[in-house]
């Protein structure tokens, strides 16, 4: 039995869950001897939601980890809720709390981990794919151990219904927890800027800045663009670590990995570890000074010039078509 | 006092084209050279910190090849006060074996420390899981994705970005900690600090155990995708061209 940890909020299941679920769906698939079963954990706010979802992948059960210490986010708690039900592939999306979740079950099994899977090449032994260099290239490797603990990357599939929805069994259970799964439970929510995070992964359109923007005193074209687009501003890493702009702008291998339908990369060069948090994006647009640029040879559109000509024409391009009297 | 034990590790400085090793198994890095892992750079400065903060001694240590000597000399260029080399084949190393080899040098170190930093995960393999290995062989407890930590007497609090906000945290000491970019700004050395670092001398150790290995069968990169750019123009001329594509993509929509 594949066993999926899926992450829920007030929306229901989170899209990187239901990737992962269709992930362990088709893997289920191809081996004919596994089904999938899923972990939800704590207060559950959408439950009917997550109820919906998990039939529409075809679950088989689910396993609702409730009572007190599962309220509050702990991943020794969650491990141990996970731990409660045998199975033979642990699998959770490789976000923050996927992959330490995970971290904890395979240390405690004394298995081994693989993190950021993309494909499962063969099952005797276990032999994934998965991303090494922050997606840039891929490692071959061996995973030992029962359960085979598996993170999937975000995007490794498109989460997909099952072509038939199932009518999942539903089992309440209080996990039996200690001390030490307690001890590292969020005390408190304080509000801040994760949530600025997920405007950038969840925006349909991300204005990137780069380098090449010039200073921090410089980006009131960008910001207008952003604006007249309902866009979200985005940054590389040399922005951010100079100052520029706040760190949870950074898009790439340590910021968000975001997949709008459109990126803009304005100034940016296209370093590998940018492009692992951008390649997602639908369309992929770059201005920028030098034609041999990655961001711009591997974007679909691209316009050579200096940003701060090209983006102010841009606004006004902008704002002529969407003037109430533009001649259209 | 808080003695802070920082873990880095020496990862390839790429930022272009990707070369492997004629065996597939490694990744060429003869003609781009090292660096430290981004989240590690955040650690040695919240250590450095939690260190000074208290009065304590803030050490970094590497398992590595010989050459991780440079990353460790920077880290004490920024303000760690010693460093320690185990120097073992890094790729010879899975997560485990380098949990259980950092955990065997705090067992016999002359020096208690009450926190330990990792970074969240290396720039390279991105395994996501010593710091919690890690934490299991010394039965500490362990946070990852934490962007900022203060010491309060016996406790250590800290705070990492959550679905929800900022998550907060509070555990005992002794713990240990998985830092991720964000919360702390790394400093550049200063001249000071790099003649401290020059004049250092890190103590070398060999690997305390046979290492198990990382499960790594080889890497494959993925097919060059050929550049199917479309040139919309140069300079402001070619806004309108842009416009008609975003127009074309629907999220011109008001
Ligand atoms: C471990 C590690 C992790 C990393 N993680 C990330 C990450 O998460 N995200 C990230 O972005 N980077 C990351 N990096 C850094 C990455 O390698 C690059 O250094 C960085 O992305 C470069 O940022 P840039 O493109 O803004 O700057 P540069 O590479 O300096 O590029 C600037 C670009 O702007 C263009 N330009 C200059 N002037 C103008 C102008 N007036 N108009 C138009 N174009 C102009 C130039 O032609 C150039 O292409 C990481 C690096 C390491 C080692």
């Amino acid at each position: 039995m594949i066993l999926v940890l899926v992450e829920t909020g007030a929306d229901g299941a989170a899209v990187t869950s239901l990737e992962t679920l269709t992930f362990a769906r088709q893997l289920a698939g191809r081996l004919g001897t596994q089904s999938v079963e899923a972990m939800v954990t704590g207060s559950l706010e959408a439950a009917a939601t997550v109820r919906d979802q998990l039939a529409a992948q075809g679950v088989e059960s689910v396993h609702h980890a409730g009572g007190p210490g599962m309220d509050r986010y702990s991943a020794g708690a969650w491990a141990t809720a996970l731990a409660a039900v045998p199975s033979d592939y642990v699998m959770a999306a490789g976000t923050p709390r996927g992959s330490e979740i995970l971290a904890h079950v395979a240390a405690r099994a004394g298995t081994s981990m693989a993190a950021n899977v993309v494909d499962v090449v063969d099952t005797d032994p276990v032999t994934v794919s998965r991303q090494v260099m922050g997606g840039a290239a891929f490692e071959q490797m061996r995973v030992d151990g029962s359960p085979t603990v598996i993170t999937v990357a975000g995007h490794a599939v498109e989460p997909a219904d099952a072509a038939r929805p199932s009518d999942p069994a539903w089992r309440e259970f209080e996990p039996e927890l200690t001390e030490a799964d307690l001890a590292t439970a969020v005390v408190r929510v304080e509000e801040g800027e994760a949530d600025n995070t997920s405007a950038l992964t969840g925006a349909r359109v991300v204005v990137g800045a780069g380098r090449g923007v010039g200073g921090a005193d410089d980006f009131d074209d960008l910001l207008e663009l952003t604006d007249l687009l309902g866009a979200t501003l985005g940054a590389s890493r040399v922005v951010t670590s100079l100052g520029w702009r706040p760190h949870y702008e950074q898009i790439g291998q340590t910021g968000s990995r975001i997949s709008p339908d459109v990126y803009i990369a304005c100034g940016i060069s296209g370093a590998v570890q940018h492009w692992a948090g951008c390649q997602s994006a639908k369309t992929i647009v770059a201005i920028n000074t030098d034609a041999d640029a990655p961001m711009v040879t591997g974007a679909d559109y691209a316009i050579v010039g200096d940003l701060h000509e090209v983006v102010p024409a841009i606004n006004e391009e902008l704002r002529r078509r969407t003037a109430p009297d533009a001649a259209e | 006092m808080t003695n802070v034990l920082i873990c880095i590790k020496r990862v390839p400085e790429i930022s272009g084209e990707i070369l492997l090793s004629d065996d597939q198994y490694s990744i060429d890095a003869r003609h781009v050279g090292y660096t430290l892992s981004a989240h590690d750079e955040c650690a040695i400065e919240l250590g450095v910190g939690l260190a000074k903060d208290t009065g304590g001694h803030a050490r970094v240590l590497s398992i590595g090849a010989a050459g991780a000597a440079e990353q460790l000399r920077y880290a004490v260029a920024v303000g760690a006060d010693s460093a320690t080399l185990i120097e073992a084949d890094p790729e010879a190393f899975g997560p485990a074996d380098v949990a259980a080899a950092i955990a065997s040098e705090v067992r016999q170190a002359q020096m208690s420390f009450e926190l330990i930093l990792v970074g969240n995960d290396a720039a390279d393999t991105g395994d996501f899981q010593v710091g919690v290995r890690l934490a299991y062989q010394l039965d500490r407890p362990v946070l990852t994705g934490i962007n900022t930590a203060e010491i309060r007497d016996a406790t250590v609090l800290a705070r990492g970005a959550g679905p929800q906000g900022v998550d907060v945290f509070e555990i005992p000491l002794p713990a240990l900690i998985a830092v991720q970019e964000g919360g702390v700004e790394p400093r550049y050395p200063s001249i000071r600090g790099r003649m401290k670092a020059k004049r250092l001398k890190i103590e070398q150790k060999a690997a305390p155990l046979e290492p198990a290995g990382s499960g790594r069968v080889r890497l494959t990169l993925p097919e060059p995708k050929p550049s199917t750019v479309h040139m919309l123009g140069e300079g402001p001329d070619a806004a309108p061209a842009l416009v008609d594509v975003l127009a074309r993509s629907g999220v011109l929509n008001r």
